[in-house]
C-alpha cells in the first residue's frame, strides 16, 4: 500500500543523503521523494511516498525519527490529503498531430509551456494517478522526455505540521 | 576568550571533564594534538586506530561517560570505522574526533582525504563536518549530549585542518539545545498501568535483561524489581552482569550459546518483560514463536527497537531505570510464586577431558572466576573464548564486556585497558583467542608504555576455533582457512615487550597460574594451551 510521510527537517547539507541512505540501507521501497524549503528558511519539508505494509511504514517512520535532523514527522491520512506532482513532457509533433495533442492538453487541464516546429512541451500538475492518464494519452505520439518532481502533499482541513 | 578552534576543541573536552582520550595523530589533526598537549588530559597513544575506538568503548562502559577517540584524516579515520560500528551496535557512547583535509580541497581527492562522515553514516548516531570555527563549542556540547542521552551511541566530529587553525571567541554553552532531539526517559503512565495489570494476570512471568540496563544504570532497580515482584530474570549476552549470577532468581544467559535451561524458561514463560534488550537474532532465535506463546512487554529507550524483531503487546518507551522506578512505585501485587524449579541452571559448566599438554578452557574459566575479585571487569573477545567466558561468568559485583552486536574480533584488550583507566582500582581481565589476540597484539606496547596492568588470557587452540567448529558441524569437517599455523610463542612475544607471561598446559597448574595472573600488579599474559577439539558448549 502507498503511504505518504511528511517530514520537517533542519535545512542543512547532508540531511537528504541521511534520509535516502536510510532507505537504501534498510531495504525500504521509496516511490518518490520531494524536498523544498518552507516559510521558515531553517526548515525544509520532505514528502516521501513509500510502498509497503504497515510494519514497513512504521519502521520507516521510527528510523527516520531517530535521525537527529528530523524535527517532525507525520504519516498523512490516506485519502484525506491534497497531493500534487509536477510533470513536464516533451512530445514530438508535426503540423498534423499538433492539434490532436493540444486537444489532450485541454481535456486534461494541462498547459503547453514551450512550443517549437517539431515539439511541444507540456506542463501538468496533478495527482500522480492523473499524471499517469496524461502519459497514457500521449503514448501514441512520440514522447521525447519526461520529468516529474515526486509527490508533495498537505493534509486537508485545519490540521498542520509546524515546528 | 579568543583562541584557535584546535584550542577550543581541547577546552571543550576539559569542560566535559574528559580525563583521558585515545588516539593516534597525523598531519590533519596536528593543530588539535598540539592544543591537547597543553592540557592535563591524558592521551593514550594506540598502535592502530581501531583500538582507540574499542578502548574508548571500554572506558565509556565502565565510567558511564562518553569515551573519546581521535584519528587523523583518511587512513586514520578509516581505521576507526570497525571500532565505531562496534560501539554503535552495542549502543556505547563515543565522541569521535577526526582531522580532515583543508575545507577548500574537500572533494578533490587530495592526499589522505576520505569522506569519513559519509562512510560512517550507517554506524553513528550523528555526525558533524565542521565548516566554521565558531561552531566548535556548540557542536562539542551537542555531541556529548547526543552520545550519552536517549539510546547512547557514537557521534563523529570531522574537523578540517584550516578550521582547526581558525580563531573564535570561546564560550561554552550551558546546555545543548537541539529542537529536533528530545529523547523521553519517563515511561507513559498509561502504559505503566497496562504493564502492571498484565503482570497481575501472569503465572509465569519472566524478565529478559539486556545491555540497556547498563546504559540506564539500572542494575540496582532491576534486582529490586525482580525481588519485589518475584519475577525471575534471564539475560542476553549483553546483559550478563546486570544482575549477579548468584542472585537466586537469575536463570542465566539465553540465546544461541546460552544455558539450555534459560532458553527453556523463555519458551515456558507466559509473559516476557524485555528490558533494554533489542531481540537480536543471536539472543532470541524464534521471536515469532515467543510472541505467540507469551504476552510481550518491551521496555526500550529506542522506540524503533520495539516491534522491530518481535511482535509486542505492550510497548513502553523510556529509560530502563526510570521505568523500573515507576513500576516499583505502583507495584501492589504480591510476588509471583516461584515457577522456575525446572529451569534452574544446571551445576556450573563442567570441565571436559582434554588431550595431553592442554588444559580445559572451561576449567580455566572456573578457576578464574573463583579467584578473581568479585567486582572485577572481564572483557571477552569473540569466538569460543567469548562463550567460555560468558558461560563461566560468576563475578558477584563484576562487569562483563564484549562486542555483542558486531562480534568484532580484537575487542578485548583495548576495551580492557579502557576499562582499567576508568576504574584503576578494579581488576581488569581480557580473555581472547589466539586468532583474536593477533588482531590486537600491537596493543601490548600501549599497555607497556602506559603501565596499564591488564590481565590477559590467550586461549590458544591453534585455530579460529569457533569457525573450525562450524565447519566440523555443517561443512563435513572440511577445514577451510581456520588453522593458525605460524602462531608465535605468545609468552615469549609478551616478554619481548617486557610483559610478564606464563604458559599453562597442565591441569594441575591452573589454579596457581591464574593466581599469579590475578596477583600481578603489572600487565600479565597467560597463554592457555587449549585442545583444538574442545567444544564451545
Ligand atoms: C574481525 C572479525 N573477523 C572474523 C570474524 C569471524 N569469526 C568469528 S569467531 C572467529 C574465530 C576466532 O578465533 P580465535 O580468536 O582464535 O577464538 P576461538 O574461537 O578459537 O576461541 C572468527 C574468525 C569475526 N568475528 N571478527
Ligand atoms: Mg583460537
Amino acid at each position: 500500500m502507498k503511504q505518504t510521510i511528511s517530514i520537517l527537517v533542519e535545512n542543512h547539507a547532508g540531511v537528504l543523503s541521511r534520509i535516502s541512505g536510510l532507505f537504501a540501507r534498510r531495504g525500504f521501497n521509496i516511490d518518490s521523494l520531494a524536498v523544498g524549503i518552507t516559510d521558515d528558511p531553517t526548515v525544509s519539508r520532505v514528502t516521501i511516498v513509500v510502498n509497503g505494509d504497515d510494519y514497513m511504514v512504521e519502521q520507516v517512520e521510527k528510523q527516520l525519527n531517530k535521525l537527529i535532523d528530523v524535527i517532525k514527522l507525520r504519516r498523512l491520512p490516506a485519502g484525506d490529503t491534497v497531493s500534487r506532482e509536477l510533470m513536464l513532457v516533451k512530445v514530438a509533433c508535426s503540423p498534423k498531430t499538433r492539434s490532436e495533442i493540444m486537444d489532450i492538453v485541454r481535456v486534461m487541464d494541462a498547459r503547453v509551456s514551450d512550443i517549437s516546429c517539431e515539439t511541444l512541451t507540456i506542463e501538468h500538475s496533478d495527482t500522480a494517478d492523473r499524471l499517469e492518464i496524461l502519459c497514457e494519452l500521449l503514448k501514441p505520439y512520440q514522447v521525447l522526455e519526461i520529468v516529474r518532481t515526486g509527490t508533495i502533499a498537505l493534509e486537508k482541513g485545519g490540521s498542520v505540521i509546524r515546528v | 576568550m579568543r583562541m584557535t578552534a584546535a584550542q577550543a576543541m581541547a577546552e571543550c573536552l576539559q569542560r566535559e571533564a574528559v580525563p583521558v582520550v585515545f588516539g593516534l595523530p597525523g598531519a590533519a589533526i596536528c593543530p588539535f594534538y598540539d592544543a591537547l598537549s597543553q592540557t592535563e588530559i591524558r592521551h593514550i597513544l594506540v598502535r592502530q586506530e581501531q583500538n582507540a575506538a574499542h578502548a574508548a568503548s571500554g572506558y565509556a562502559r565502565i565510567s558511564g561517560r562518553p569515551g573519546v577517540c581521535i584519528a587523523t584524516s583518511g587512513p586514520g579515520a578509516l581505521n576507526l570505522i570497525t571500532g565505531i560500528a562496534t560501539a554503535y551496535m552495542d549502543s556505547i557512547p563515543l565522541v569521535v574526533i577526526t582531522g580532515q583535509v583543508v575545507s577548500d580541497l574537500l572533494g578533490r581527492d587530495v592526499f589522505q582525504e576520505a569522506d569519513i562522515t559519509g562512510s560512517c553514516e550507517p554506524f553513528v548516531k550523528h555526525s558533524y563536518l565542521v565548516k566554521r570555527a565558531e561552531d566548535i563549542p556548540r557542536i562539542f556540547k551537542e555531541a556529548f549530549h547526543i552520545a550519552s542521552t536517549g539510546r547512547n551511541g557514537p557521534v563523529l566530529i570531522d574537523v578540517p585542518m584550516d578550521v582547526q587553525k581558525a580563531e573564535l571567541d570561546f564560550a561554552y554553552p550551558e546546555k545543548a539545545e537541539i529542537r529536533s532531539y528530545k529523547p523521553s526517559s519517563q515511561g507513559h503512565p498509561g502504559q505503566i498501568k497496562r504493564v502492571l495489570a498484565a503482570l497481575k494476570e501472569a503465572e509465569r512471568p519472566l524478565i529478559c535483561a539486556g545491555g540497556g540496563v547498563f546504559s540506564a544504570k539500572a542494575e540496582e532497580e532491576l534486582r529490586v524489581f525482580s525481588e519485589r515482584s518475584g519475577i525471575p530474570v534471564v539475560t542476553t549476552m549483553m546483559g550478563i552482569s546486570s544482575i549477579p549470577p548468584q542472585y537466586p532468581r537469575n536463570l542465566g544467559m539465553i540465546g544461541m550459546h546460552g544455558a539450555p535451561s534459560a532458553n527453556r524458561a523463555m519458551n515456558a514463560a507466559d509473559l516476557l518483560l524485555l528490558i533494554g534488550a533489542r531481540v537480536g537474532d543471536r539472543a532470541i532465535m524464534s521471536p515469532m514463536g515467543l510472541s505467540q506463546s507469551a504476552t510481550i512487554i518491551h521496555i526500550d529507550i529506542d522506540p524503533a527497537e520495539i516491534g522491530k524483531n518481535m511482535g509486542t503487546d505492550i510497548p513502553l518507551v523510556g529509560d530502563a531505570r526510570q521505568i523500573l522506578l515507576q513500576l516499583l512505585e505502583k507495584l501492589d501485587s504480591p510476588p509471583v510464586p516461584d515457577w522456575t524449579a525446572e529451569y534452574r541452571p544446571a551445576s556450573p559448566v563442567q570441565p571436559v577431558p582434554v588431550k595431553e599438554g592442554c588444559v580445559c578452557a572451561k576449567a580455566v574459566m572456573a578457576s578464574l572466576f573463583r579467584q578473581a575479585e568479585e567486582d572485577a571487569v572481564l572483557a571477552a573477545d569473540v569466538g569460543q573464548n567469548q562463550i567460555w567466558s560468558a558461560r563461566g561468568y560468576r563475578l558477584a559485583r563484576g562487569r562483563f564486556l564484549t562486542s555483542g552486536g558486531m562480534g568484532t574480533m580484537g575487542y578485548s584488550i583495548p576495551a580492557a585497558y579502557g576499562a582499567k583507566l576508568a576504574a584503576p582500582e578494579r581488576q581488569v581481565i581480557a580473555v581472547c583467542g589466539d586468532g583474536s589476540f593477533q588482531m590486537q597484539m600491537m596493543e601490548l606496547a600501549t599497555l607497556c608504555a602506559n603501565r596499564i596492568p591488564v590481565k590477559m588470557l590467550v586461549m590458544n587452540n591453534g585455530r579460529l576455533g569457533m569457525v573450525r567448529e562450524l565447519q566440523d558441524l555443517h561443512y563435513g569437517g572440511r577445514q577451510a582457512g581456520v588453522l593458525l599455523d605460524g602462531n608465535p610463542d605468545f609468552a615469549k612475544l609478551a616478554e619481548a615487550y617486557g610483559i610478564r607471561a606464563r604458559t599453562l598446559s597442565n591441569a594441575s597448574e591452573i589454579d596457581r597460574c591464574v593466581q599469579e595472573l590475578l596477583e600481578s600488579d603489572v600487565p600479565f599474559l597467560l597463554e592457555c594451551r587449549i585442545d583444538p577439539a574442545e567444544p564451545t558448549l
